[in-house]
């Protein structure tokens, strides 16, 4: 047996201080969400375990922060889900058939077009936060899941996405496909969409995560409490936190917990996929 | 490396189309209509409404606007809360990003060299790519909390009165620690792809021409990775520029004025809760311009090849 290196022992202790740095803090959370609301006022985050983690599950889940009573765990779980899902989904399917529209058929406006949905990859929503409130707001579509996701979408990722993998398709398939005398229809739907399968997984979980994630626009755009999202959320969570006898500690602590456990475990489960869709895109 | 390819300008201006396309009118028209109304209606029309807008003043109560020129610029020019802002986001931008794309090259090479537990490290390194902003910032909450939290009283055994909230530089100093630590992941996987994808035969050539690992770290490796570090870089900006919204906002714990703000939380303070919208537009329309510059920073230095590969 050959002697350990010193240097092998090095390394493993800053990959091992660098996963700590990863972990503690969520470990952290989930103690403090195992202790009494008054333990944590008092002493704050400690080492050991206790087992309030049903009763502030079910504090968390089922009872309402807000005025309304409408903003309970579940249903802010609800909603995230809906805006996970619509905003990942509605990306792919926007930005395969304007990226097949792009790729596949001669067009005389093509650049033109290509260059007006490039431009969208250089403004993120951040910049043009306000005027796009206030067009939302014209069209009446705040608090509504149709205001929270379209205007997300309004940029080009996926399409470029698609685009640049379509381009790798292999000429000769849409060559083959038109000697068997299949449409523009019959070749998307049956050969590149069967033949986009991992690229579409891999946009979707990064879009899920995107999606799920968003803090700003859903902070503008939902004022009712029904519709409030777990991330967004949030900021009435710590908001609650502060000035109140006895803050919920727990129970709020459970709502990140509950705000981060979908998106990790999908990046976990299919990381191969997600590293793949990640390093191929552009973010 | 894939990732630069996507603006190069070969995939921009060359070959929109493949050759052997399909001539049907109508389709292709209908395959693009959603993404271009959404597009038209949801970002061409926000865009062009703040441009005006940054020329506009308009009345706190909702009579209409009057033309007021470059006076929001040069407004926002003579303002010193926005340069502090300007300052404290260039200082903040550049901290982040050094920061985090030297600890996450370094966790990268460490993870592509050990054999033992390379999976494991890779899972537990890159899972808070998915933890949203604002959760990262409560958890900053919470490590800095003024009677307990536990960095707090780890800083305070070195007789740093640590003042989450209250002292200016406090305040700074948790917003990097939190933005680093939600970036390095990040980093972390597009470094690690990048290694991996450095073939085995450079590194073994490597290995007999450079008997020391730092010596062929910096000859050898570290050229081959600048497309992704150079990539990265851009990625970063942009990340500390604009992603970090949910942190800065929850670790200004909703009071803004006497905490440190980066330029994108302004437009937000200003515009929102200010209804100063000419300014905010203005300051819109500046970052509007960074992005932009960026950009074309971007495309020349592709242009000049920065990639090996």
């Amino acid at each position: 047996m050959k002697p350990v290196k010193f240097t092998a022992i090095v390394d493993h202790l800053i990959l091992i201080t660098g996963s700590l740095v990863m972990i503690l803090p969520v470990v952290m959370l989930l103690q403090m969400a195992s202790t009494t609301d008054l333990e944590t006022m008092r002493n704050g985050p400690g080492l050991v375990f206790g087992d309030q983690i049903p009763v502030n599950f079910h504090k968390a889940m089922f009872e309402a922060s807000g005025f309304s009573g409408k903003n309970t765990g579940l249903n802010m779980l609800y909603n995230s889900m809906i805006l996970g899902f619509g905003f990942a989904i509605g990306k792919i399917v926007i930005g395969m058939m304007a990226a097949y529209a792009i790729v596949y058929f001669r067009l005389r406006f093509a650049t033109f077009a290509f260059w007006i949905i490039f431009t969208t990859l250089l403004l993120p929503l951040e910049v043009r936060i306000l005027p796009s409130y206030e067009i939302v707001q014209k069209l009446g579509m705040l608090n509504t899941y149709q205001g929270l996701i379209i205007p997300l979408i309004a940029s080009a990722t996926a399409t470029f996405f698609f685009r640049q993998f379509f381009r790798s398709v292999p000429e000769e398939l849409i060559e083959a496909a038109r000697i068997d005398g299949a449409g523009p229809i019959k070749f998307f739907v049956d050969i590149l969409v069967p033949l986009s399968r991992t690229m579409i997984a891999a946009m979707f979980i990064i879009m899920f995560v995107y999606g799920w994630n968003q803090y700003l626009w859903p902070t503008m755009i939902t004022t009712e409490e029904g519709m409030f999202t777990l991330v967004r959320g949030i900021k009435q969570i710590t908001q609650s936190l502060e000035g109140t006898n006895l803050p919920e500690y727990g129970k709020s602590n459970i709502l990140q917990i509950i705000a981060i456990l979908p998106p990790v475990l999908i990046v976990i489960f299919f990381q191969s996929w997600f590293v793949k869709g990640l390093t191929d895109s552009d973010k | 490396m894939a990732a630069t390819d996507l603006w190069s300008p070969v995939h921009i201006y060359g070959g929109f189309m493949k050759r052997a396309g399909f001539s049907t009118r109508w389709l292709p028209i209908l395959l693009l209509l959603p993404q271009l109304s959404i597009i038209l209606i949801f970002f061409y029309w926000p865009a062009a409404h703040a441009v005006k807008s940054s020329f506009y003043l308009q009345d706190p109560f909702g009579f209409g606007e009057t033309f007021v020129g470059m006076k929001n610029y040069t407004a926002l020019l003579k303002s010193s809360a926005y340069l502090r802002s300007a300052q404290f986001t260039v200082i903040f931008t550049l901290i982040v990003t050094m920061l985090s794309l030297s600890l996450a090259l370094l966790l990268a090479v460490k993870a592509d060299k050990v054999i033992k537990g390379a999976k494991t490290y890779r899972t537990l390194l890159m899972w808070v790519y998915a933890v949203a902003p604002p959760v990262a910032g409560v958890i900053g909450l919470v490590l800095f909390d003024q009677s307990w939290g536990p960095l707090k009283d780890f800083f305070g055994l070195f007789g740093w009165d640590f003042r989450l909230g209250v002292t200016y530089f406090d305040t700074a100093f948790a917003m990097v620690v939190v933005s680093v630590w939600k970036q390095l992941p990040v980093n972390f996987i597009f470094f690690l792809s990048g290694l991996q994808s450095i073939p085995k035969s450079v590194r073994e050539a490597a290995l007999i021409d450079n008997r020391s690992a730092t010596g062929r770290f910096w000859d050898v490796t570290f050229p081959l990775l600048a497309p992704t570090a150079f990539f990265l870089l851009i990625i970063n900006i942009t990340y500390a520029l604009f992603d970090t919204f949910g942190i800065i906002d929850t670790l200004a714990k909703g009071e803004p004025s006497n905490n440190p703000m980066t330029l994108v939380y302004r437009v937000y303070v200003d515009g929102f809760r200010g209804n100063d919208l000419g300014g905010s537009s203005a300051q819109s329309v500046v970052l509007m311009v960074l992005v932009l510059a960026l950009t074309v920073f971007q495309f020349r230095m592709v242009e000049r090849r920065i990639h090996y590969t």
